[in-house]
């Protein structure tokens, strides 16, 4: 019997670059020069952007619901912080035990999660995140509570590069984790793993049919996903030198969810353009009118759902694809 | 002929010189980076510190030392996200080329941007974040608030005086409210009085139901409460009321910051008769507050003048007199050194910088919530005089 | 017995705030977070008739939810209606652009600060039965809940409009069929449902306040109600909220170590007993 041969070629087809994608990993290049005194913000932008793949990774491609997801950004933010606080202050080693730590919760909870339609997933992810944040408000001796967590003294990257006032070493440091981590992740999710729980989401029942455990991967997608926000929270805090029980609270959940929808979910650059879009409206409006930016800001949503559905990713496909039929 | 012409010319080229020196220090603005939680939760502190800020800028023109004063106000909603204030402050030194760090609402705001005031050494003036260790982290801070344990510690030694023996603590569940529960717990005992009971609460909690249930079953002389100030202390007071509490003939004693003026008109009656000591109160009896009354109802119809509005008028103070002593140098150990000690007559009282820990000395007084001329206010009836922050000691 | 009577007022009030949500987001599928603003502005308008024009407390709480109503039918015409066949998440986004604009706008009108609201004399104070303090106001929330839970339930299964609103939801395009004015059924349902939000608002300030972070600040527990009562069903919203309530409460009294966690861990252990809700339609698409 001769083994099936499978063609891949499609796959590995769909995997290569774009150009438009080597263009948009030179942004970040660009941005250092056109912006050298807005760093802060940009590494602030890297950071939030990494989250927010996370949150796509299980959201865009396993099709889980979350309202809680801050809740590993808060670990890993915590995780980094102890570690740094406690003399394990090595970024590079700060970020393998953030990614642990999240990595673990996420496997644990993700047998809650993973029961239920949409609403109760939004609701599960949504409980667990506040009990998170409850507890981390309680152990004021551990965690600083609302406080701030203190001390947290990181060392200089790869022992060369620390941390300046400026934000150079921030910036091109969470930028190199951001794309490090972008690249596995778009191996990933076009990998048959990746196409696996692309399958899950479109049909269900079907998967089995075909040889695929979907419990096995939603668990696996969902732990990675934890994973990734744990690095981004460890970034935070190690960019930041400081956590605040913020990094927990509903409003990063919710407006992570919000980020993610605006880009566009599925497309791994959905969450990276939606993240560069509502932090930079953000900045921009809230400089204007610090009281009331938020009004704008809102109206503007609004536009969004009502003239381009799907996020901007979606836009932008049907501006490049403008001959397709709409379907 | 040729000489006197060569030294007029050596003159005015001298005179164009100086003129362009004092010109150039003249015209180089003074830019005040305030970072405030102007949206969110606490809109309602970014919104009082930044009318304290102005008001003293209208009344004292916004000229110092010959600089003119540039206020940039950046929103750092909401406030608790250290991230957030951080990447402002940093902005404002690297971006803006601010010459002073001011505002912070609340303490993690201020924790996270204390070591940007230390590397950039810029002054940065704590207008409000209460935490007592707040100081400490950077030597550039110089605080015109006050601390959890100022304001706390006196209601307890009152209480002792004043033949309350026990005391039920209810606190909210967080950092701020373990300080006080441990500061009043500390001062109360060593009175004299006894703890009947102790209990946290969530800080989000829409229902104080159970908890003062539970204070009615416990019977104690009084009760202590720290929460914070908004829909909380509302709720609480109201219970207290609506379940006869205050009938039982069980005290509310609370710090001041529960009935201050910016919620005493939410809370409304059931206000009336709770003992709290604070530093700052609308009703305060001296020329200075009412000066600064009356500008403040005329500058902002709206609201009432608040120990945040004037934590903010007293940075800007600070800010002014400081510079006025170094001739317009705000570089931070040069700033520093002259505020250390620096004493004044604020709308609250007299204060001064302690040199030791750059906190601010004060005293605090006790109210009691009564209605003067069909208004509710803070009546001071005693007073400790020049209070240090005892969390520090 | 106290802590029960308090259990129950709780859950209540939980009921009240979240029932016109699982009008919307339950019976409409309509992911309306913006829940929460309808019941700001039924605050708002209940806080300044109070306030301002002295209407009494019975007739403010009603004009409440008729402004909120209005406010309803306008937006609905104008935005919401788009948007029933969008994705969820495209409703997400949506409705969190609404709570933005709602918050701003009603802190440029009135201030960042705590409205001030007092009820008229006849609700409050205590009637004390010998074990059982019951609090008047509370018990005119578990009455006015009472009705309204019952009113309602009878409304969705006993009327005409109940019945054309279901068919509607499950299938617009054989519900038109059957010459049933879809677009209007839609309208009056989404006007309920902010009605509902107004007069939770109106009557929940006394107990939760009322600034311009309502919308979010309660957004949470709207949503528990929804997700643990079963999505379009009122019964289930309203034990729901009762359970939660009465947990909640006893959790507090008894173990106040753990007060804040009560709430959540409730939820979510009944969300893993009961995936779809106490009463969740099984099929729910």
């Amino acid at each position: 019997m001769t083994p099936v041969k499978l063609d891949l070629s499609p796959l590995r087809r769909a995997a290569a670059w774009h150009w438009a994608e080597y263009a948009f990993w030179l942004l970040p290049l660009v941005a250092y020069f056109v912006f050298p005194k807005n760093l802060a913000l940009l590494s602030q932008i890297a950071i939030t952007a990494l989250f927010c793949l996370s949150l796509d990774l299980i959201l865009g491609y396993a099709g889980i619901v979350s309202l809680g997801h801050a809740a590993f950004f808060g670990l890993g933010a915590y995780a980094a912080g102890l570690m740094a606080k406690y003399g394990w202050g090595d970024p590079l080693l700060g970020l393998a035990g953030a990614a642990l730590a999240a990595a673990a919760a996420g496997f644990l909870t993700s047998f809650l999660v993973l029961r239920g339609a949409d609403l109760t997933r939004l609701m599960v992810t949504l409980g667990v995140s506040m009990m998170l944040y409850e507890a981390a408000n309680k152990l004021t001796d551990f965690t600083g509570g609302v406080d701030g967590l203190q001390g947290v003294d990181i060392q200089p990257v790869l022992g060369m590069f620390s941390f300046d006032l400026y934000g150079k070493t921030a910036y091109w440091y969470s930028v190199a984790v951001l794309f490090l981590m972008f690249w596995v992740a778009r191996r990933l999710v076009h990998s048959p793993f990746g196409l696996s729980l692309r399958g899950i989401r479109q049909n269900v029942g079907r998967m089995p049919a075909i040889g695929a455990p979907v419990n096995a991967r939603l668990v696996a997608a969902y732990t990675i996903g934890a994973a990734y926000a744990g690095v981004a929270g460890a970034l935070l805090t190690q960019t930041t030198q400081f956590v605040s029980l913020d990094v927990m609270a509903f409003s990063r959940s919710a407006e992570l969810l919000l980020i993610l929808v605006l880009g566009g979910t599925g497309s791994l650059y959905g969450a990276l353009i939606g993240t560069m879009v509502f932090m930079a409206a953000h900045h921009f409006l809230s400089d204007i009118n610090p009281q009331y930016w938020q009004f704008w800001l809102g109206a503007a949503l609004v536009l969004i759902v009502l003239f381009a559905r799907d996020g901007i990713m979606g836009l932008l496909r049907k501006l490049s694809a403008p001959a397709r039929t709409p379907s | 002929m040729q000489l006197t012409k060569i030294l007029s010319a050596g003159a005015l080229a001298l005179a164009t010189a100086a003129f362009a020196i004092t010109a150039a220090q003249a015209a180089e603005p003074l830019k005040i980076g305030l970072v405030l939680p102007m949206t969110g939760p606490f809109a309602a502190y970014g919104k009082q510190i930044e009318h304290g800020v102005k008001l003293y800028l209208e009344k004292n023109g916004d000229t110092i030392a010959g600089r003119k004063v540039q206020l940039i106000v950046k929103d750092d909603a909401p406030g608790t996200a250290g991230d957030v204030s951080k990447r402002l402050a940093q902005e404002l030194v690297v971006k803006d080329n601010v010459d002073i760090l001011a505002g912070f609402g609340l303490t993690p705001s201020a924790f996270a941007v204390a070591p940007v005031a230390t590397e950039a050494k810029k002054p940065m003036i704590v207008m409000n974040a209460a935490t007592s260790a707040v100081t400490t982290k950077s030597n550039y801070i110089v605080r015109t608030s006050m601390t959890l344990p100022q304001i706390t510690a006196p209601v307890a030694s009152w209480a002792a005086k004043n033949g309350i023996k026990t005391v039920f603590t209810v606190v909210a569940d967080y950092g701020p409210g373990h300080d006080s529960e441990g500061q009043f717990k500390k001062t109360f005992t060593a009175a004299g009085g006894t703890i009947a009971g102790e209990v946290r609460v969530p800080v989000r909690n829409p229902d104080f139901a159970p908890y003062l249930q539970k204070v009615k079953d416990t019977k104690p002389d009084a009760v202590f409460l720290f929460v914070p100030a908004g829909e909380a202390g509302i709720a609480f007071m109201k219970g207290f009321q609506e379940r006869g509490l205050a009938a039982a003939g069980i005290k509310l004693i609370a710090t001041g910051d529960l009935t201050d003026e910016d919620v005493l008109d939410a809370i409304g009656d059931p206000s009336l008769g709770v003992i709290n000591s604070f530093h700052y109160a609308e009703a305060h009896k001296s020329p200075e507050n009412q000066t600064y009354v009356a500008a403040y109802a005329k500058a902002y119809p709206k609201d009432r003048p608040n120990f945040m509005s004037v934590g903010g008028y007293d940075g800007m103070h600070l800010i002014a007199e400081v510079l006025k002593k170094t001739g317009g140098d705000a570089s931070g150990d040069k700033f520093i050194e002259a505020a250390k000690g620096m004493k004044w007559m604020s709308p609250r009282g007299p204060v001064s910088i302690d040199p030791a820990t750059r906190d601010i000395v004060q005293t605090v007084y006790i109210r009691k919530v009564t209605k003067v001329g069909g208004k509710l206010q803070n009546v001071e009836f005693d007073q400790v005089n020049d209070f240090k922050d005892p969390g520090k000691q | 017995m106290t802590i029960i009577f308090d259990g129950l007022a709780a859950g209540m009030l939980l009921f009240l705030i979240s029932v016109g949500l699982s009008v919307t987001l339950g019976l409409m599928n309509f992911v309306n977070l913006a829940h929460g603003a309808f019941a700001m502005l039924g605050g708002y308008t209940c806080a300044l008739l109070l306030s301002r024009l002295g209407v009494p407390f019975l007739l403010a709480a009603p004009a409440a939810a008729a402004t909120a109503a209005l406010a309803g039918i306008i937006l609905e015409r104008t935005l919401y209606r788009r948007l029933y066949a969008a994705t969820h998440l495209d409703q997400v986004l949506f409705s969190i652009g609404l709570i933005f604009m709602s918050i701003s706008t009603a802190h440029y009108f009135f201030g960042a600060t705590q409205q001030a609201f007092v009820l008229p004399d006849f609700l409050k104070g205590q009637i004390n039965l010998p074990g059982l303090d019951v609090g008047i106001y509370r018990l005119f929330l578990i009455v006015v809940g009472l009705i309204l839970a019952v009113g309602l339930q009878w409304m969705v299964s006993h009327t005409r409009f109940g019945a054309e609103l279901r068919a509607a939801v499950d299938n617009p395009r054989a519900a038109r069929g059957l010459g049933i004015n879809v677009d209007r059924v839609f309208t009056l349902a989404f006007a309920l449902g902010s009605g509902l939000a107004g007069l939770g608002g109106a009557l929940g300030i006394e107990m939760l306040g009322l600034d311009p972070g309502f919308p979010v600040k309660y957004i949470v527990y709207f949503l528990i109600v929804v997700a643990v009562g079963g999505s379009g069903n009122i019964k289930g919203s309203l034990l729901a909220s009762l359970m939660l309530g009465l947990f909640d409460v006893a959790g507090k009294y008894y173990l106040p170590q753990v007060g804040a966690f009560v709430i959540y861990a409730v939820m979510v252990v009944m969300l893993i007993v009961r995936p779809q809700g106490l009463f969740g339609r099984a099929a729910a698409k």
